[in-house]
């Protein structure tokens, strides 16, 4: 059974008699103990996605499993009962801003009753998890961003939840603390088993800890499968505007037609031969290196390379057929350099 | 100064303490609870439902547009019906109460406002309900906004306990339209004032610094 079930959501808000429809028949399946990632650019609908999966928005149609339990057929007492075996962590860290580190991380075990003194023995236990349990008597304005994301994670944890929920957990942080975020999170992922879904707009994240992505488009699920599959053979237009970072949509084709360009896909084994060179000494024709990159995909180095081909029609179908054959995966791309 | 106009001052002054005070807990038993329903029945609210809301708001607009001298002669009737006389310090407190509640409902109503929308989105992504929210999220972050709105309503109760001296409430008020004003006695007028703005310093300042000692949010 799959730990989250969406099956046929829609979600359509009516903002001063404007209806707003935010997600459109989306329907996916996380397993249990996965990293889920969910990427789209700002505004596709990730967030009310993700809001859907512990209720806190409501479907206008569609519905929501967990561990095989429909919520809409919850009564608001087992919905919140529910909730408190789902962690979620945001953007802005929403802490408690007058209450300190122990008190915010016992505070989910307050709200399900949970005595105080037995709280404060599981906050210690989960401050220690997440390295701050020199901060237990701070306040939140006094930590740092990483920090208090952190201290999130640890309140998330508290209930000792199935499944935490990332909402932009990182979309705050700097580079550095955003790797130690991810990494305390994968670090929960393998030693909990605690399923975790992401919500983000940053490729980099979903490339470092998700085994599974959703790519949301104008809130529409648009492509769906092991990240590095996405990774290597993106194929809807949202798939490659987030793995190149630049705008795809609105580029004249015929403009581009002249300047025909590839991306290729370097898997391990291939990344070690000069690909390349070979190729260009056999083909006798240069090709452009418009952009070349290595990326961390699940643990492997991945490589890829947007190159322009030359204007001869049946030298660039050659080049094709070449790196083809050197079991590289290539793709007709319309990214600029 | 003899000593019975002194010691007219000093009871003067905790008739003055006593009808603030006093006017400013009752106003928050009432007032506390209203604002609290104008914050969750409102648009934005906990669980918003506009009849409820707009009730509220219409009394309390009404209250609040009636002028505290004419609300005090006008609840004459409804003081002597609950305290049995019409003037004195006890007295005095229902109009002050009355006044005061919607303004409270208010000042209340605006602190709840204030409190991150995220933090109560996490309490409820907790499996919080609306109960504990109120009492464990938002009574608790908006308690430095919701001190200084306390500071700021027993300041305005103390001037309006004053101005019920016209019409024989009691305290430094009453003093000073006696003294000062029917017998000219400009010097116990004098008097009075400074006592009004020492103790209006006292609670201001006290507040202040309360409010600032809660506030976790900034060190």
């Amino acid at each position: 059974m799959s730990a989250i079930e969406i099956k046929n959501l829609t979600k359509v808000f009516e903002i001063d008699g404007d209806t707003v429809t935010a997600l459109k028949g989306v329907s996916l399946n996380v397993e249990k103990g996965d990293i889920f990632g969910i990427i789209g650019m700002s505004g596709a609908g990730k967030s009310t996605l993700v809001r859907s999966i512990n209720y806190l928005e409501r479907p206008t149609e569609g519905s929501v499993f967990i561990d095989g339990v429909n919520l809409s057929e919850l009564s608001p007492k087992a919905l919140r009962k529910l909730r408190s075996r789902i962690g979620m962590i945001f953007q802005n860290f929403n802490l408690l801003e007058q209450k300190n580190v122990i008190d915010n991380v016992c505070f989910p075990l307050e709200i399900s009753g949970v005595k105080k003194k037995d709280a404060r023995v599981r906050a210690r236990e989960l401050l220690n998890l997440v390295g701050l349990s020199d901060k237990e008597k701070a306040y939140p304005s006094q930590l740092s961003g990483g920090q208090k994301q952190r201290v999130a994670i640890a309140r998330a944890l508290a209930t000792d939840p199935e499944i935490l929920l990332c909402d932009e957990a990182t979309s705050a942080l700097d580079p550095q603390t955003t790797a130690g975020v991810l990494g305390l999170i994968r670090k929960i992922n393998e030693k909990l088993g605690i399923t975790v879904v992401i919500i983000t707009h940053q490729m980099s994240v979903v490339t470092d800890i998700c085994r599974h992505v959703a790519i949301i488009d104008g809130g529409k699920l648009v492509e769906e499968g092991l990240v590095e599959s996405i990774f290597s053979d993106p194929r809807s237009d949202a798939a490659k505007e987030l793995l190149s970072g630049k705008q795809i949509k609105g580029v004249h084709r015929d403009s581009l037609e002249a300047r025909r360009k590839i991306r290729i896909v370097f898997r391990e084994n291939s990344a070690y031969e000069p690909v390349i060179a070979n190729l260009i000494l056999k083909v006798q024709s240069p090709v452009n290196i418009l952009r070349a990159d290595t990326r961390n995909v699940g643990g492997k180095a991945v490589g890829e390379m947007i190159l322009g081909l030359p204007e001869d029609r049946s030298k660039q179908e050659e080049i094709i057929d070449e790196l083809k054959k050197a079991g590289l995966s290539v793709k007709e791309t319309e990214e600029d350099e | 100064m003899n000593e019975s106009v002194i010691k007219m001052l000093i009871e003067g002054i905790g008739e003055t303490l006593y009808m603030t005070f006093g006017s400013v807990i009752a106003g928050y038993i009432i007032g506390l609870p209203l604002g609290i329903l104008l914050y969750v029945s409102g648009g934005k609210g906990l669980r918003p439902c506009k009849p409820v809301y707009k009730l509220i708001d219409f009394i309390c607009n009404i209250i609040r547009s009636i002028p505290f001298l004419i609300l005090l002669i006008l609840l004459i009737p409804v003081t002597r019906a609950i305290v049995g006389q019409s003037y004195g310090s006890t007295a005095t407190i229902v109009p002050l109460v009355v006044c005061a509640a919607p303004y409270i409902a208010r000042v209340v109503e605006s602190s709840l406002t204030d409190v991150d929308a995220g933090v109560i989105e996490a309490a409820r992504a907790m499996g919080a309900d609306n109960f504990q929210i109120i009492t464990k999220v938002l009574l608790v972050e908006a308690k430095t906004s919701l001190m200084t709105g306390f500071t700021i309503t027993t300041g305005l109760l103390l001037g309006y306990s004053a101005m019920s001296g016209t019409v024989g409430g009691g305290g430094l008020g009453d003093i000073a339209v006696r003294y000062g004003y029917y017998r000219w006695q400009t010097d116990i007028m004098i008097i009075t004032v400074i006592l009004l703005i020492v103790i209006f310093q006292i609670i201001q300042n006290t507040g202040t610094k309360l409010s600032a000692k809660l506030d976790h949010r900034k060190r």
